[in-house]
């Protein structure tokens, strides 16, 4: 038998180069932007004020504790633009997680409805676009909602509308690209709760003389709702900092903070405020977290 | 099943598909425009051969995507068998969130701070840099998939060893870790798949020289829509879905597991 000091050694060997990795790499990162998120812009190398002098020993680090500041958060809480940015990205968010629950609500429940073989195969193909590219599949919707696109084309063919209709480049453009990406999500994990669901029950409730409609409302649906909120979950948590889909599908009013954070690194070079959008943008994605954290980790576990 | 369950799986599926299945049907239209069909044509994807600076993106997100998947399944897989295998320790509750951390963080935020601590420390920018990014955010993906083949494992196998004589070491290298095989393999490809996948965080640290894949499509894209660029989509779905189906009949044969 091993000893419990060679197993001791083993566990330290085991986690110390993933702790190391991600202290260097995820945490060090992220408390350098919460500091740069306090400072002002500058037009130096880096453009940002102050900058620690290491060589200054303390009195180095009391200059530069007084000289951060909130402006950046201020800015962010005052300014009409960053107040529609966050409100947009909720709303956004907020708005298409619904449909992603009425939609992949009776997906899901198709799914574990069918013949018990043809299922693994059933699975295979909601997750095959998931790991198909996920900016492939959103360019992919620009062929089909522009103005000369497939769907008007289609439309007009029908006779549906007299005139091609405007879809791209507007809220619709940018709900139907949420929804599409995220479907996966809500379902997998929908589905994994509503498979192991006990028949047993739902013939109960049938025997007892409850139409079908009844028994997927009264028994069904609410014995899912783990699956419902670990979907909603995954999916609404990613949706708040989503930038492809708003740059690509959505107009210029279309305003999300990932796309905000980006136009202000990229065209105004305003880092600050850039690393302050991300504080925001992460304070905002926190609640939700450590809300879903067990039903998030569940819903993971089984795609 | 009712026809009512059968209707919403097709519709289901058919909203999941069809997006892609225009992008293949429209690569081989002879026409540019979406609109016209003009005859059956695979000039687009000689276009594709020809084009230079795509082929040339196409081998940087290759190799980002190697080296940052083979650094993910490394930390991922020890990550898992930290967790699963030595449960209690000090600082379990930080590793968990720094492993998992950045599955669920916009990648618009871990770009942003990647790069601003990259600049920080005066590291030059290029593929490197892009391999630290996508190993950190691909870390978390390969833990779950490995942690959840190590919950199912049998563990009398392993006390069997250990019982036998072996110490932890020899019981991981010969027992626990062949035995995760097949996990390990599919948290490799999932890594791999979101490193090829991934545009935002490449975007914020990638610096000169270091185009990779999606960078250059969405460069493209946003000029519109591109036959071009349908060819090279054709191209990667066909790849990634043949990999993905692949990997899931294999893992299924080898465990007697659902894909």
């Amino acid at each position: 038998m091993a000893s419990p000091r060679q197993d001791r050694t083993v566990a330290r060997l085991l986690r110390l180069p993933p702790l190391l990795w991600l202290c260097a790499f995820f945490l060090l990162p992220f408390a350098i932007t919460l500091k740069i998120s306090l400072s002002e812009p500058a037009t130096a190398i880096p453009p940002y004020f102050p900058v620690l002098d290491w060589q200054g020993g303390l009195d180095g680090w009391s200059s530069f504790l007084e000289a951060l500041n909130f402006t950046n958060f201020l800015t962010l809480a005052r300014d009409d633009l960053y107040q529609a940015a966050t409100l947009g990205s909720l709303f956004y968010a907020g708005a298409a997680t619904l449909l992603l629950v009425a939609l992949g609500t009776p997906i899901a429940y198709a799914l574990a409805q069918a013949p018990r073989r043809w299922q693994p195969l059933l699975v295979a193909l909601v997750v095959v676009p998931f790991w198909t590219s996920f900016l492939i599949r959103i360019y992919a919707w620009i062929a089909i909602l522009k103005q000369e696109g497939l769907l008007n084309l289609v439309l007009l063919k029908l006779g549906l509308i007299a005139h091609p209709l405007v879809i791209l480049n507007t809220d619709a453009a940018v709900m139907i690209g949420l929804v599409y990406a995220y479907l996966p999500f809500m379902v997998l994990p929908l589905y994994a709760v509503m498979d192991r669901l006990d028949p047993a029950l739902r013939e109960a409730a049938a025997d007892l003389g409850a139409s079908p409609t009844r028994v997927f409302w009264t028994v069904t649906l609410p014995l899912s709702l783990p699956g419902i909120v670990a979907g909603a979950g995954l999916c609404f948590i990613p949706m708040v900092g989503e930038f492809v889909i708003p740059d690509l599908l959505g107009g210029s009013e279309t305003l999300m903070l990932g796309r905000v954070l980006w136009s202000e690194f990229f065209s105004n070079r305003d880092w600050p405020l850039a690393a302050a959008v991300a504080v925001l943008l992460l304070a905002i994605v926190v609640g939700p977290v450590v809300l879903f954290r067990d039903s998030l980790r569940g819903g993971e576990n089984r795609p | 099943m009712t026809v009512l369950t059968r209707s919403a799986l097709i519709l289901g599926l058919g909203f999941l598909y069809a997006p892609i299945a225009v992008l293949i049907v429209y690569s081989f239209n002879a026409s540019n425009l979406v609109t016209v069909w003009g005859g059956l044509s695979t000039q687009w994807y000689a276009a594709l051969f020809a084009d230079g600076p795509l082929i040339a993106a196409a081998w940087v997100s290759l190799r980002v995507a190697i080296l940052s998947s083979v650094i993910a399944t490394a930390l991922g897989t020890l990550a898992a068998l930290a967790f699963e295998r030595h449960g209690r320790f000090r600082g379990r509750s930080l590793l968990t969130g720094l492993v998992f951390g950045p599955m669920v963080m916009p990648e618009v935020m871990i770009g942003l701070s990647l790069l601003l601590m990259f600049i920080g420390i005066g590291l030059d920018r290029g593929i490197a840099t892009i391999v630290i990014g996508h190993a950190t955010f691909c870390t978390g993906f390969v833990a779950v998939v490995v942690s959840a083949r190590l919950r199912g494992l049998d563990r009398s196998l392993e006390e069997a060893a250990a019982d036998l004589g072996a110490g932890p070491w020899r019981v991981l290298t010969t027992v626990t870790l062949p035995l995760l095989t097949p996990a390990i393999l599919a948290g490799a490809l999932l890594a791999f798949t979101l490193s090829l996948d991934d545009l935002v965080i490449a975007s914020f640290v990638s610096g000169p020289g270091a185009t990779t894949l999606p960078m250059r499509l969405y460069s493209q894209v946003r000029l519109g829509v591109n036959p071009e660029i349908n060819a090279a989509s054709t191209l990667l779905v066909g790849l990634v879905s043949t990999a993905v189906l692949g990997a899931s009949w294999l893992t299924a044969r080898r465990t007697g597991d659902r894909p």
